[in-house]
């Protein structure tokens, strides 16, 4: 039977319910209210009092409303038709809802049910089956979707009956399978997953062992993450995070990209609904919002429904994964999951930990990072998650318990720097304070040293060794003067501005610079180390300004220009002149 | 308000504090409205029987045996044409003297607009100051907030923006308003002939401060009601946001919330995101622009008040006085439209985004210059330049008196380049600069 109860405290979206019978922690339930059924969790219990927080306006809630628990927590659909679909957190299609404004209470189906997919059969009868694995295959846009066992039945199951080749709806039943005892399970293109549990069905998880290319050059050249990695992006307000992610989201390496945007701006949002489907993807030439799923829960949405949009979010690539697929996800921003946290515990008057964020915020960040990875499937394919969370520092000071909690869970730190925005320099990711921890794993030297050239971690570190001493030099001019120093130390500073201005800085709105292939990246880093490894004799340091200027400006140039067009080498020719004759 | 048949009358109050009484009741509705003692109140929490309300007026004298009386709706306004012209209090009831407004009765505070139903900002709106137009522009849809100390004018300049702006209607949403500031208010829009299509909600200072609660609410409730029932361009003002914000403290504050930075509820972001979400395109061709203004403490932009705005905005515009040129700037370097690119060579010339780049990229480097000066370094001939540029940018672009159209500011730049570097200083692209460099 199921336990129902009735509302007995209201503050804000935390209603206290007296229930009649057992619920569980994050279990659903709807509260009755003239009509509409308000979803909302249970976050806490009580002896028979359960505290909910409720994904939509309390308003006009009253004592004594009628609340029926539903015995599952929540759950999001998966199947296909999640690609180029925009949900709100609890997995609604926002595309289906009516009227300009979002209504109170009203739920639409994330997945549609009418629509005819081409089904290929891959599973044959007798074959032996375990959650996860595949049995057939639909074309959603140009990925091979794969319908798998659902990853909730446990053990192992014996294929029955396959449907031929040809066109089903999601509800159609295209296999069954029979378990150990003897009964049939009839298995649909879509199943139903709880978003706070981790999706398995893999053989193992290893170390990331490959890059994931960016086209982002202060990415890709000085701090790589690896496909299945994660990373993230503090940063104060107004230092580039949303062009930044935008520009992985368009760029990026991934077969799948998911995009929370969890209480952020709509208007964000838009940019992405409206520029995607006219955005290419590189490789595929087809509308870039064919490979996207937006999880789109903005600041002005429910509270509570915030945390649940990254959690959604996760699972649904999770399930992309667990077809073999590379896939990127971006979640913009986790601060504001946090601070949906903080405001429920602050009114179910839990004692706060460091500025009133609940004490195990960090234990909650990371187990969500850790949901991440590359996994080996059974069948030897590798599927893999890439995790890239942005953090709003409050004031822009990273000393705050968000981004501290963060750094301890990613392991790519992109600092943005207020110092580099101020001036300009974009992408504003501070070079020196920034790192990613596999450059240090030896699985991705060898994989660099294969895919790039031999030895190209250690250019990576000459390279970043060359811009700290440049800070360094430019300290020292700034204390002592132009005149105070030795020239040499104004050749230090420039030919750090020069790898500054050519290879950190980059156009995110030209439409070639906005993008740098690996090879053109390792072309310009070969031509600048060059460049920085000769010494030059100037006789003052206006000299050696002017010299470097005129080889940043020769670069940028090179930059804005088509790789090894007419344009591009006629600049590199000038450029070497420029050099020989100094 | 008047009373109405069959309200729920209750007179014994169970508790006080400065902004909220408690009493028990039944039948009581979250949001629910209710007269304490012919104040207006709220219902903020229920448990069981136990209702807390927060009195907008202030609990000053009211009495443990005062009457309460609950009306079975939360806040509400009239909205209809007769809107346009009118002055309101926070309560939305009229303070010019004019009857009250007939029309649909609407709660405030209502849904937000569908994300999916959106459309992308693409209209400019052109102000005349180069501040704004060449650097940080502003486009239908926007929600941007000036960050001002108290000194600075950021009220004139927001009614300059306003009356300059080409829009449908204004609504004017001032919160704790000095009465001069209000009667500025009034005056510039009366001699500018535009009462007719400004509406103005307007608490100040000598009313009790969480009425502010209300003004931003009703302001968009009838911004919405032009934009989204009248396919209207709506712009609207928000003035001062850090004063809305101190309301809000307050009532946390009274109801024992645990307090997050800077003494402000743990809710502050959702609490102002709520607000400023509400600018929006429509598919219509309505729109609803706001802006704002946020007072600071000599600049700081790190406290809760600002950096919470901040990362709701889509930019800020950052006022501040310039010794060197002796006007108030709007400072290229902390203000930022995050939506320009949208209308940037595309809605204007070919060379806008370069061109703002590059002349904020040379007063940076007089930044540069400057500080060497104050250290009492020698200035090389670059530097020298750079501070020469850096004084006439101010002056002929930067400051708040300016008002020519953009492509008299794009103009003006590229006669600054020329003026004091070279084409190779500016790192301009070739084909710019053959087309519009001034020899």
């Amino acid at each position: 039977m199921q336990t129902t109860g009735k509302v007995i405290g209201i503050i804000s979206n935390l209603v206290t319910v007296k229930v009649d019978g057992p619920v569980a922690q994050n279990e659903i339930c709807y509260i009755e209210l003239g009509g509409v059924r308000l979803m909302a969790e249970v976050i806490k219990v009580t002896g028979d009092i359960a505290s909910v927080q409720v994904y939509e306006s309390t308003r006009g809630l009253q004592p004594g409303c009628h609340v029926v628990f539903e015995g599952y927590m929540l759950e999001v659909s998966l199947g296909p038709g999640l690609l180029s679909s925009n949900f709100d957190g609890l997995q609604n299609n926002l595309a289906t809802m009516n009227g300009v404004f979002l209504t109170r209470g009203e739920y639409t189906k994330p997945l549609d049910e009418e629509k005819l997919w081409d089904y290929t059969p891959i599973a044959t009868v007798g074959q032996k089956v375990e959650a996860a694995d595949w049995l057939g295959e639909v074309k959603e846009g140009w990925l091979p979707h794969k319908i798998m066992v659902p990853f909730s039945m446990e053990g192992e199951y014996t294929v029955n009956t396959v449907v031929p080749a040809g066109q089903y709806k999601i509800n159609d039943t295209i296999a069954v399978l029979t378990d150990a005892n003897g009964e049939d399970h009839n298995i649909t293109m879509v199943q139903r997953w709880p978003v706070k549990v981790a999706i398995g069905g893999y053989v193992e998880k290893p170390r990331p062992f490959k890059v994931m290319e960016t086209g982002v050059r202060i990415i890709d050249t000085l701090n790589p993450i690896a496909e299945g990695g994660t990373g993230f992006i503090p940063g104060p307000f107004g230092c580039g995070k949303t062009v930044l992610q935008h520009a992985l989201a368009e760029q990026a390496d991934a077969d799948v990209i998911i995009m929370a945007a969890c209480g952020e701006r709509a208007n964000e949002v838009v940019e992405i609904f409206t520029e995607f489907p006219e955005l290419r993807d590189r490789r595929t030439g087809r509308s870039l919002m064919e490979r996207t799923t937006i999880i789109c829960n903005t600041s002005n949405m429910p509270v509570a429904a915030r945390e649940a949009s990254v959690y959604t979010a996760m699972t649904i690539g999770e399930y992309y994964r667990a077809m073999g697929m590379k896939v990127l996800l971006l979640a913009d921003s986790t601060s504001r999951w946090a601070q949906a946290l903080r405001e429920m515990s602050n009114r179910l008057e839990e004692l706060p930990g460091q500025d009133g964020f609940p004490v195990d915020l960090s234990a909650i960040i990371s187990s969500f990072y850790s949901r991440a990875g590359i996994v080996k499937l059974r069948n030897g394919a590798y599927g893999s998650i890439t995790f890239i969370g942005t953090v709003s520092p409050a004031g822009g000071n990273l000393k705050e318990p968000v981004t501290e909690s963060t750094k301890k869970a990613a392991r790519c730190f992109y600092a943005l720097s207020q110092n580099r925005a101020d001036k300009k320099r974009y992408p504003a990711v501070g070079p020196v304070d920034s790192y990613s921890k596999y450059l240090e794993y030896p699985e991705i030297e060898e994989f660099l040293d294969e895919k790039i050239e031999k030895g190209w971690v250690e250019k990576v570190t000459r390279t970043k060794y060359i811009i700290r001493k440049g800070k360094d030099a430019y300290e020292q001019i700034n204390i002592l003067g132009d005149d105070g120093v030795p020239i040499a130390y104004h050749e230090q500073y420039w030919k750090s501005e020069l790898i500054d201005f050519v290879i950190l800085q980059q156009d995110a709105f030209d439409a070639i610079d906005a993008s740098t292939p690996l090879e053109r990246q390792k072309f310009m880093l070969d031509l600048l180390l060059d460049i920085c490894e000769k010494e030059f004799n100037f006789d003052n340091f206006e000299q050696c300004m002017t010299f470097f200027k005129n080889l940043i400006n020769l670069c940028r140039q090179m930059n804005y220009s088509e790789f090894k067009s007419e344009a591009f080498n006629n600049y590199l020719a000038e450029l070497k002149k420029e050099i020989e004759h100094e | 308000m008047s009373k109405k048949a069959f309200q729920r009358i209750y007179t014994q109050l169970t508790a006080i504090t400065k902004a909220t009484v408690t009493l028990e009741a039944e039948g009581v509705s979250n949001d629910e409205l209710a007269v304490v003692n012919g104040r207006l109140a709220q219902v903020v929490k229920i448990k069981d029987k136990n209702i807390t309300l927060q009195v907008f007026g202030g609990t000053e004298d009211i009495p443990t045996n005062a009457e309460v009386v609950f009306y079975g709706e939360p806040p509400t306004l009239n909205v209809s044409d007769e809107l346009a012209g009118r002055f309101f209090n926070a309560y939305g009831e009229p303070i010019d003297g004019g009857p009250a407004v007939e029309g649909e009765k609407r709660q405030i505070g209502g849904p937000s607009v569908n994300p999916y139903r959106r459309r992308q900002p693409s209209e400019l709106i052109p102000t005349g100051i180069a501040g704004i137009d060449l650097n940080n522009t502003l486009v239908s849809g926007q929600k941007i907030p000036f960050f001002a100390d108290p000194d600075q004018p950021y009220n004139q300049v927001m009614s300059m923006v306003a009356l300059r702006a080409d829009v449908d209607k204004i609504i004017l949403g001032g919160m704790g308003l000095t009465n001069d500031d209000y009667l500025f208010f009034r005056n510039q829009f009366e001699s500018a002939g535009a009462l007719h299509k400004i509406i103005s909600f307007v608490n100040t200072t000598d009313q009790p401060p969480v009425e502010r609660l209300l003004i931003p609410d009703m302001a968009l409730t009838a911004a919405e009601y032009f934009a989204v029932d009248k396919n209207e361009k709506v712009l609207v003002l928000l003035t001062d946001m850090t004063l809305y914000a101190d309301a809000l403290s307050i009532v946390s504050n009274r109801m024992d919330q645990i307090p997050s930075k800077d003494s402000m509820p743990g809710s502050l972001y959702s609490d102002l995101a709520k607000i400023y979400e509400k600018a929006v395109q429509l598919p219509d061709g309505g729109s609803i622009t706001i802006i704002a203004v946020t007072t600071l403490n000599d600049g700081d932009i790190t406290h809760a008040i600002p950096d919470n705005t901040g990362y709701i905005t889509e930019g800020q515009l950052f006022l501040r006085a310039d010794p060197d040129s002796g006007k108030v700037i709007i400072d290229p370097f902390r203000s930022l439209s995050r939506l320009k690119q949208l209308v940037q060579n595309k809605k204007t010339r070919e060379d806008h985004s370069a061109v703002m780049n590059t002349s904020v990229r040379l007063y940076a480097d007089a930044a540069n210059a400057k500080t060497k000066l104050e250290n009492g370094f020698d200035l090389s001939d670059y530097d020298l330049r750079c501070l020469n540029y850096a004084k006439e940018y101010a002056t002929r672009l930067l400051a708040i008196d300016v008002n020519i159209p953009i492509n008299e500011m794009l103009d003006t730049a590229w006669e600054l380049f020329a003026k004091y570097f070279s084409k190779a200083e500016t790192g301009l692209k070739e084909a710019l600069i053959k087309k519009y460099w001034k020899e």
